[in-house]
């Protein structure tokens, strides 16, 4: 649906982006994750050809951006990182505005309306002006202007900034509901939304691409297992023994406890199930179960280690992901090496990735 | 075509929605009504010395009410077609809204445009305006309509000048007082520009008396259609909405 190749933007001397390559499948939630000014709204604005790119190309449903934009952007929905309002409008009137901008015919706009406002909510607020909105009701307009013509793609910058954890949620919720049938791309700097509503993560730092994948396999190639940390009341020695015989267990430690308990987190093979085969373990034996969680590296130090400037971070952990990040294996696999056999059809973007 | 309209309607309703068309229209009425009514009181005058039996040239509505008080709406032109124009970008760019402009699958022409549009509508509520003055003369004598029409056409133009250059104007900054004041300048130095070389031969004076945008309307008033006028004005025109449909495709490649 959006394909992106070598993107490079200049602004003057500084470089915003920096020779970015992904694609993006219909249908797919991608989450563009960066610190602030790392190049997200940037991207972003090229996609929706409110900027031309300085090199590379990006195309839309199989239309590239500079060459036929009103072909892009009449599949497009771009919510800017403020909302694009007119605040003497009523929003009614506002929708009925961009719906016809967006080339809706006339008799089809008021039956927009009334299905957008459905999906945001907004039938309380149809015939209020947009300057007497919350915060929370302009982002949903915001989004209602971006869904008015039912486009293919959905591009939103920052869609739940400046919103209070209510907003927050229901504007994820929402986004959540839409991700049927629009492929979408939001952009955040905050970890747990892109964690809880995209398939997929672009983590861009300082203009560059820096890692592709699934939220969990991001996770995972941080640390190749993850660690469960229980608290129980009960003889430690006793308990180490029996923590170590449940299946799956690859080693135990202990950590300080209160009371008169003892905390251990126990190191596991693959993911959490074992939870509740320690929880049987525990309780069969007859020792006070207080507390079990699981304790998995979280996207946050994932994001930390990836976009910190320490170029050992990258390349340690790059090396075990070969398969699933190419641009991180560019980086891994300087010239003089061959690259591995099943990244050999790109061998120009790994020039151009190992350059950076 | 449709995205024309489109963008001029909603222009046009938020000068509505917001107190500038309401307070613009109010100061023209008022200061128009003040030239014409001054006009008539001179025409009054006149007349009923020559009553009196003194020496007066000849005197008729067209020269002593209608063609003065023409030139004098192109005074007042000059000075509120600035507050006009000067949100039409400028506001836009503030508020971000351009970004839903440029982002939607409209050319940058349609947008430039309907926004001249829109500006030249509210201009014609002006017009209307006017005309409900010199309808008085109308109702109490027999003026020359046709003239009146040429002198109508000439302000159009002259306002479309306007617009187009303070549309163009707008564009460049994101401060409406900014926009304001520089499209102000502009257009008083363009009115200015003849005054200093009004008799001079020189070719220097013959061009800036050509670009002088004032002269041109003299014909217009006097109910002559002149068409290095009419190109002149028309020119200025397409030169305002070819230079924001430049400064608008810059803010692709600035912003």
């Amino acid at each position: 649906m959006i394909k992106v190749e070598r993107l490079t933007k200049r602004y003057g001397p500084t470089l915003a982006v920096k020779d970015i390559t992904f694609e993006v499948e219909k249908g797919e939630i991608v989450g563009f994750l960066g610190p602030n000014g790392a190049g997200k709204t940037t991207t972003m604005r090229i996609l929706t050809g409110f900027l031309p790119p300085t090199s590379g190309t990006a195309s839309v449903a199989g239309y590239d951006v500079l060459e036929e934009p009103l072909e892009v952007k009449k599949r497009i929905g771009y919510l800017p990182e403020t909302p694009p309002l007119y605040p003497e409008m009523a929003v009614e009137g506002y929708l009925d505005f961009v719906g016809r901008l967006k080339g809706i015919a006339s008799a089809d706009v008021s039956g927009r309306i009334e299905n957008v406002v459905d999906k945001c909510s907004l039938g309380d607020v149809r015939g209020k002006l947009i300057a007497q909105l919350s915060k929370g009701y302009r982002q949903r307009v915001g989004l209602a202007q971006a869904l008015i013509h039912d486009p293919d793609v959905l591009i939103l910058d920052e869609p739940t900034a400046g919103l209070d954890p209510k907003q927050i949620s229901e504007v994820r919720q929402l986004i959540h509901q839409l991700s049927g049938e629009h492929t979408i791309i939001l952009s955040t700097h905050i970890l747990p939304e892109v964690q809880t509503i995209a398939s997929r993560i672009i983590i861009i730092s300082d203009g560059k691409l820096e890692a592709s994948d699934t939220p969990e396999n991001l996770m995972a190639r941080m640390q190749g297992h993850e660690s469960v940390l229980v608290e129980i009341d009960g003889p430690p020695e006793d308990v180490e023994e029996r923590l170590m015989a449940v299946e799956g267990v690859n080693g135990v430690s202990r950590k300080n406890g209160h009371g008169g308990r003892t905390s251990w987190e126990i190191d596991t093979g693959e993911d959490a199930a074992i939870r509740s085969e320690v929880a049987r373990a525990v309780v069969e034996s007859g020792w006070g179960l207080y507390e079990i969680r699981s304790v998995g590296i979280s996207l946050e130090d994932v994001f930390l280690q990836l976009t910190s400037s320490e170029p050992d971070v990258s390349e340690a952990d790059a090396a075990p992901t070969e398969e699933t990040v190419e641009p991180a294996v560019a980086k891994a696999t300087p010239a003089d090496e061959p690259p591995p056999p099943d990244n050999n059809e790109e061998p120009s973007k790994q020039e151009g990735a190992g350059t950076s | 075509m449709r995205n024309v309209w489109t963008i001029a309607t909603r222009e046009l309703k938020s000068y509505f929605a917001s107190p500038i068309a309401y307070i613009l229209l109010a100061m023209f009425a008022i200061i128009f009504g003040y030239f014409f009514f001054s006009a008539v009181a001179i025409f009054v005058d006149y007349a009923s010395r020559g009553q009196m039996g003194m020496q007066m040239p000849p005197m008729n509505v067209d020269q002593f009410i209608i063609q003065p008080t023409l030139g004098n709406f192109t005074i007042i032109l000059l000075f509120l077609s600035p507050m006009i124009t000067m949100r039409l970008f400028a506001e836009e760019k503030r508020s971000g809204t351009i970004e839903l402009l440029l982002t939607s699958p409209v050319r940058d022409f349609e947008i430039i445009f309907g926004k001249w549009l829109a500006a030249m509508l509210l201009f014609a509520c002006m017009l209307a305006v006017s005309m409900l003055n010199l309808s008085v003369v109308f109702l109490l004598s027999t003026p020359d309509w046709r003239a009146l029409a040429v002198g109508y056409l000439g302000l159009l133009l002259m306002g479309g000048t306007f617009l187009a250059l303070g549309a163009f104007i707008s564009t460049l900054t994101k401060n409406q007082i900014v926009a304001g004041a520089l499209t102000f300048g502009t257009f008083l130095m363009l009115w200015v520009l003849d005054w200093v070389n009004a008799y001079s031969t020189s070719t220097l004076g013959k061009v800036c008396q050509y670009i002088a945008i004032a002269p041109h309307f003299e014909q217009f008033s006097k109910g002559v259609i002149e068409l290095k006028d009419v190109v002149y004005y028309l020119s200025a025109i397409g030169l305002g909405l070819f230079l924001s449909k430049r400064s608008l495709e810059s803010l692709h490649w600035r912003s």
